[in-house]
């Protein structure tokens, strides 16, 4: 049998595996030296590589993600590091207007070959400002390339294909699937940005899904398979490059799509799935398009209210009932 | 097209050299004031119009393998590294023989070659980025040392705090210049900023501050090449504050009519190109018959490369997808 990983321990492991793969790789970010990183997803990393890999910085984001830019565009390949995702609101510049723009300003003359990693997501009781899925504003932005690993085996995979990278990217770690556990990855692992997963296979109904929304819509195909319904579960894992042609080729097999997703419903993700099934499989649907998303509200507090706000396992299933009776 | 620069930049080292090149910047700012007012130029524009000296002191201190972030006003700065008037020209009204091949226009002006990497639209933005390029050469030990050229208004964001900071607490190769022509767009310093002297910011971050003459290249020059060469022996960053003016107003919808009456005369009679003249023929380099043709011949020029810019091709259609991502 494989070996076990966390996903939190996956983050380490890809990072580790490319800074010693290649020494022009630093780290950037809050407490993330001998403090391993609030999450402890940069745990071992300061004893291996040492301070001048692995620079644990002032509360800047601004100075975080700037001074990455800074140092991608001249020979370094920062991974940096922004502790919770709500929190690239504080260096937006950054991400909307100067990273993901250099390349195409500049008529290809500059790269800007870094990661920026995050925490995101809610259900864990967090509050506002430290629970949001905000992968939806990352999208909303052209030039950047954005990652939401499901799996430790695809944070290893996606981490590898992100670093190598010669483009800008945003990669979004789950903070409710740290914990998680499944296979670790070969070495030399890596998977392509922009490859959907089929997590599993089936022929009923497609449900859509990333990051934290993959268990859930795995646990409700689970429920379902007792009444006989064979749902396929498709990992998008990339945003941006999306692969919609696997998307596509499973709502040809199932003529049902419900898409799950933790960011809003106003302006989510799945809106742009929807349109681009609309617009290319509609004839190979049978029914609506369906989207269980996060309600538009700020992330209450108390555990009763978020578990109201967010996507759950009872919803997508109640949502897959629905579908599956039109 | 990195040889004609790389000429023009070494030609900064001759006795003529800084004369000549502020005479270039003012003639090519006049021409663009033209192309504007016949419709040539689109969105907006900003002139640097009496801050040659900052411009081309910092290039003529600066290494060619040195980094240089810059302000939107920065047409000047990117002819003093060694960009040539018709790819500054070209940027500007959109041609493929600009320095981006018009996709950046005016506030978007790059030459990596000579160090311009690039000017940034947003106040401020550059200073991160320079601080980013200075980490990258303590930890490749280039050798290679980043300017950020921003304006006053621009000390009074939260990133030049950050990156003043960061700079220090690392000791990073980096020369932060300030452009201080005493308007933050339409507001005056007095009523944005307590401090009459910018330098003094220098102290809450441990390094050292100095006010400069911005209106005399030569003074320019010595003050970044003793800032560079203590960067360069880890001695850490410096803050220079130069004191220079705008003669016209912050873009090209902005009249200046805020300025009290007689404030622009008076820095008329400190005039960089007037004061370099004096010194030159002060110390018997060269006539004020010669100069006065020297600046005859630029300004042909000036005119010819403008002429060669609008003659260009406007940029294919199929350059708008090409350069998002690698």
């Amino acid at each position: 049998m494989a070996d076990v990983i966390t996903y939190r321990e996956a983050v380490s492991e890809g990072i580790a595996r490319e800074m010693r793969r290649d020494p022009s790789v630093v780290c950037l970010g809050e407490d993330i030296g001998a403090a391993g990183g609030v999450f402890k997803t940069t745990a071992g990393l300061f004893a291996e590589f040492g301070p001048d890999r692995i620079k644990d910085t002032p509360i800047s984001e601004q100075a975080i993600v700037g001074m990455a830019m800074g140092a991608a565009m001249t020979g370094v390949r920062p991974v940096a590091e922004i502790m919770f995702s709500d929190f690239l609101a504080c260096c937006w510049d950054y991400l909307a207007n100067e990273i993901p723009k250099m390349r195409y300003m500049t008529g290809g003359q500059v790269k800007v070959p870094l990661v920026v990693r995050t925490a995101n997501g809610g259900g864990l009781g967090f509050g506002a400002q430290h629970s949001q899925s905000v992968e939806n504003w990352a999208l909303a932005v052209p030039g950047l390339k954005v990652v939401a690993p499901a799996t430790p085996a695809d944070v290893i995979g996606l981490l590898a294909a992100a670093i190598r990278s010669d483009d800008p990217v945003l990669f979004f770690e789950h903070k409710g699937l740290f914990a998680s556990k499944g296979e670790t990855a070969p070495d030399g692992h890596l998977v392509p940005l922009g490859q959907a997963a089929v997590a599993r296979a089936g022929s009923d109904v497609t449900i859509v899904a990333l990051a934290s929304t993959v268990p859930l819509a795995l646990a409700a195909a689970d429920e379902l398979a007792e009444g006989g319904v064979a749902a396929e579960v498709v990992d998008l894992r990339c945003l941006v490059p999306l692969d919609m042609a696997t998307v596509l080729a499973s709502v040809g097999k199932t003529s049902r799509l419900l898409i799950v997703e933790e960011n809003p419903y106003q302006g989510g993700w799945g809106g742009t799935v929807a349109s681009v099934v609309a617009d290319e499989g509609f004839e190979l649907l049978d029914a609506p398009i369906r989207r269980v998303a996060a309600e538009c509200v700020p992330l209450p507090f108390a555990d009763v209210l978020e578990d109201q706000v967010i996507p759950t396992t009872a919803k997508v299933v109640a949502a897959l009932r629905s579908l599956l009776a039109y | 097209m990195t040889g004609e620069r790389r000429e023009r930049r070494a030609q900064l080292a001759t006795p003529l050299g800084p004369f000549e090149r502020m005479a270039e910047i003012r003639a090519v700012e006049e021409h663009i004031q033209l192309l504007f007012n016949e419709g040539h130029v689109r969105g907006s524009t900003h002139l640097s119009n009496g801050q040659e000296a900052v411009a081309v002191g910092v290039a003529a201190a600066a290494r060619l393998t040195d980094v240089v972030t810059c302000t939107y006003r920065g047409h000047g700065q990117a002819l003093a590294l060694g960009l040539t008037a018709k790819e500054v020209i070209g940027e500007i009204v959109g041609r493929t023989v600009g320095c981006a091949g018009g996709l950046g226009g005016s506030m978007h002006l790059v030459g990596p070659d000579v160090g311009l990497w690039p000017t940034f639209a947003i106040v401020g933005a550059g200073l991160p980025v320079a601080v980013g390029a200075a980490l990258a050469s303590q930890v490749n030990r280039s050798g290679r040392a980043a300017i950020a050229v921003f304006g006053d208004g621009a000390a009074n964001i939260g990133a030049f705090h950050e990156s003043l900071n960061l700079a220090a607490i690392w000791q990073l190769p980096v020369v932060f210049v300030c452009e201080n022509n005493l308007y933050g767009e339409y507001t005056r310093i007095q009523l944005s900023t307590p401090v009459s002297d910018l330098a003094d910011r220098a102290a809450g971050y441990a390094i050292p501050g100095l006010v400069v003459d911005g209106q005399d290249v030569a003074a320019v020059t010595a003050a970044v090449s003793e800032a560079l060469e203590r960067a360069r022996a880890d001695g850490g960053p410096t803050l220079l504050e130069m004191k220079t003016y705008r003669y016209s107003g912050h873009s090209k919808s902005d009249p200046g009519s805020y300025r009290p009456a007689g404030e622009l005369d008076q820095w008329l009679r400190r005039d960089p190109i007037t004061i370099e003249a004096g010194r030159l023929i002060d110390g018997g380099t060269a006539t004020a018959e010669q100069l006065a043709a020297v600046s005859s011949r630029i300004a042909a020029e000036v005119r010819r490369a403008a002429a060669d810019a609008l003659a260009a091709p406007q940029p294919a259609v199929a350059e708008m997808l090409i350069h998002v991502h690698g």
